[in-house]
């Protein structure tokens, strides 16, 4: 079976434009920043560069580990799939992932977790992410 | 408008009284889509006539636009206030993550009133606002501004920090606002107006989402508008070599001015061009929130400490045409290391590139020519080409040890009033004159544009574009086609577009991408919008006191050939005329 996984290629390609932040709100139709699975922010102002916050794609996440409902199923590509259904909204996977890339929808009260769906690649001009297909079970 | 749109909601802030309201403005934002549409009835409204632009009543005014948040390059906040520099019009662009921040806080616009006793800044969310302390930050440079709030603040990745340096503080007319570092609130002085409030930094945060009604026909509009921008030559344009690759072509024109316009080429042209400037020192290409152009150019200029063996800072140092042409070519300075040193230490300071590069080519000459005294200048000589004692001269603009500083640091038309050298003093309406010596509609766009900038109505662009075509300028063309740009730019500039996306929002287009947000108008209709905006801006500028009569070109343009040749008087006194009626006609309503 194939899955896929989105990677940051070469975070010094980044120019901090978060086209990518607006594609990924832009999946539901909407437009802005609040449902946006990723993130890039400045590596301390923007002479820095950039630090771009996305899913790791984990094959052992830490954030399926803090879940204390199970709601978050381990992804055969690595990552998780949030079954929001069971997600009670405690925000242990929140403070569990060790590269902050979850983030909270205040209008939901639950977190926001990258699908890999790779929405954002096609907004992205400098190449900076890209989505990987690999065989399940084969990481790396 | 988008349903439940909050960029109806205007926030208002009171320094003198250290309170915030918001009130709902539809009505406004239906009828003028935002930015300088919204803006210009803000400011006749909230700025009492005949207001001291540096006094507790004159407001300055943030708005966004109904694109900012939707579409790619709709990335720009429109500032309104009263300058202190010209004492009429206050109107400046930026984008930086300042019109991201604003829109996605869920505001259209913020209005700033009063004045502080306290240096503060101000923190806004969606909550509202948080008056901050910032006797501390008094007297900072505009990046340890910015690196304090970044540390002591949340929100990042989604925040605009909006700061002046030392020149707003100490109330130079065209003291400038800077944002995430290396994008400005340039022009007509808006950081003297934040100094002259106590207003030392604005941080905006937010990350709310909007929803429009037909979600599908968003996603599609908004994919042809991205893929036009990032496979049309603009991306080229403005990302590889950015603005300064008008360098080279503006020197082969004779067109770029040198050494307070003495010269309209540089002999060393070669040396500051956008080729030079990327293959010596181009470190890092940044872009503003939400446009993929990316046209920020930021040197890294490594220099060793002296007296510490094997010990180097690297600066990064943002450059564009406009700054390499007053600080580079008008100075006669020939090399990029002493201009990015010059440039660096005006962005430090807080200072307007442009504005101080000229008023700087003036003194030199008034030098020269020996009406200015050593003593005046605080015993600083100035000579073309000698980049340390113009950044000696940058501190003395803003410390004003001397009443010849202090009158500098109102500009060059101000200081040429008192000293003498008004036919040299090359401002144009109060403002020092942008890099283009292409032929009339250049300077006559100078004077004439509702901000005396090059940006109103691109008269350099016209004096191209007229050469190109092998064409003389008539004054019909001239002046018809300048107020016909000035007028659509209204309207990009209402939405808010970056101006350099405006080959891509072409008026069809801005009507397809208005159309998801509900909007169901023409182009004739928009562009008739256009007018509506630039008639309430000349009746601002009349209300203060702008008197069309009056206006004069600096005697030096006649002395320097264009591409098009010596400018003739005659020729620019008849569109001089032929615009004042077009003016009247405007303001009768005749569009």
């Amino acid at each position: 079976m194939r899955a896929s996984r989105l990677r940051v290629v070469d975070v010094d390609l980044c120019v901090g434009c978060q086209c990518c932040m607006f594609a990924c709100n832009r999946r539901f139709g909407e437009a802005g920043l609040s449902k946006s699975a990723i993130q890039v922010s400045s590596a301390g102002g923007f002479e820095r560069g950039f630090i771009v916050k996305v899913c790791n794609a984990c094959s052992n996440p830490p954030c399926a580990r803090s879940c204390p409902t199970g709601a978050l199923k381990v992804r055969e590509a690595g990552g998780v799939i949030l079954q929001a259904q069971k997600c009670i909204g405690c925000g242990r996977c929140v403070e569990a992932c060790t590269v902050n890339a979850i983030f909270w929808d205040e209008s939901l009260g639950k977190p926001i977790i990258c699908t890999h769906c790779g929405y954002c690649v096609d907004y992205c001009p400098y190449g900076v992410i890209r989505l990987e297909v690999v065989e399940a079970g084969r990481l790396d | 408008m988008i349903s439940g749109d909050p960029i109806s909601r205007v926030l208002y802030v009171d320094l003198s009284r250290k309170r915030f309201w918001v009130e709902e403005r539809r009505e406004l934002f239906e009828e003028y889509l935002g930015g300088v549409g919204v803006g210009i009835r803000l400011l006749l409204e909230e700025c009492p006539r005949g207001a001291d632009p540096l006094g507790p009543e004159n407001p300055i005014i943030f708005v966004v636009g109904q694109l900012n948040g939707l579409f790619p390059a709709a990335s720009k906040t429109v500032a309104l206030f009263k300058s202190p520099h010209t004492g009429n019009l206050g109107e400046s662009h930026a984008g930086g993550r300042s019109a991201t921040a604003i829109r996605m806080a869920g505001y259209g616009a913020i209005v700033i009133k009063g004045s502080s006793d306290i240096p503060l800044y101000l923190s806004i969310t969606d909550k509202g606002v948080g008056f901050r302390d910032a006797s501390a930050l008094w007297g900072m440079a505009t990046y340890t501004t910015g690196r304090v709030i970044r540390e002591r603040e949340p929100r990042a990745g989604i925040r605009t920090i909006m700061r002046i340096g030392p020149a707003g503080e100490k109330l130079v007319t065209y003291a400038c606002v800077v944002t995430e570092t290396y994008r400005h609130f340039g022009r007509l002085g808006l950081g003297a107006v934040f100094g002259s409030k106590k207003l030392k930094a604005v941080l905006v945060a937010g990350k709310s989402s909007l929803k429009p009604g037909n979600s599908k026909l968003y996603r599609e509009v908004y994919k042809e508008i991205f893929e036009e921008i990032t496979k049309s030559d603009l991306m080229k344009k403005y990302h590889e070599l950015g603005t300064p690759m008008n360098v080279l072509p503006l020197n082969r024109l004779g067109a770029l001015p040198t050494r307070n316009l003495t010269s309209a080429s540089f002999e060393q042209a070669e040396n500051i061009s956008g080729e030079t400037f990327a293959e010596k020192h181009l470190g890092r290409r940044v872009a503003c929130s939400h446009c993929p152009v990316s046209c920020i150019h930021l040197a890294a200029l490594r220099e060793p400490y002296e007296g510490e063996p094997y010990f180097y800072k690297t600066r990064m140092i943002s450059y564009d045409y406009e700054p390499i042409y007053a600080l580079g070519s008008m100075l006669g300075i020939g090399s990029t290391e002493g201009m990015l040193k010059l440039m660096d230490e005006v962005e430090i300071l807080g200072l307007d590139a442009m504005s101080t590069g000229v008023a700087l080519a003036w003194t030199t000459e008034m030098q020269a020519r020996g009406l200015i005294s050593q003593e005046e200048t605080a015993g600083l000589k100035l000579e073309w080409g000698k980049h340390e004692a113009y950044i000696r001269a940058v501190h003395l603009l803003v410390e004003q040890p001397t009443p010849f500083f202090k009158a500098l640091a109102k500009g060059v038309a101000y200081a040429s009033a008192k000293y003498g050298g008004g036919e040299f003093a090359l401002a144009f309406g109060g403002n020092e004159m942008p890099g283009y010596h292409t032929g009339p509609a250049a300077h006559l766009g100078f004077l004439l544009g509702s901000r005396h900038s090059h940006l109103d109505g691109a008269g350099y662009s016209l004096d191209e574009n007229l050469l190109k075509k092998g064409e003389k300028p008539t004054v019909e063309i001239v002046v018809e086609g300048l107020l016909a740009e000035e007028a659509w730019r209204q309207v990009l500039s209402s939405l808010v577009v970056c101006f350099f996306a405006r080959g891509v929002y072409k008026p069809e287009t801005v009507c397809r991408a208005l159309k998801v947000l509900g909007y169901n108008l023409t182009p004739e209709e928009l562009k008739k919008l256009g007018w509506k905006i630039l008639k309430h801006k000349f009746e601002f500028k009349l209300r203060e006191g702008f008197n069309l009569q009056a206006l004069k070109f600096p005697e030096r343009i006649f002395e320097v050939p264009t591409p098009h040749g010596m400018l003739s008087k005659d020729f620019m006194e008849e569109a001089l005329k032929a615009y004042r009626g077009r003016v009247e006609d405007l303001l009768k309503g005749n569009l």
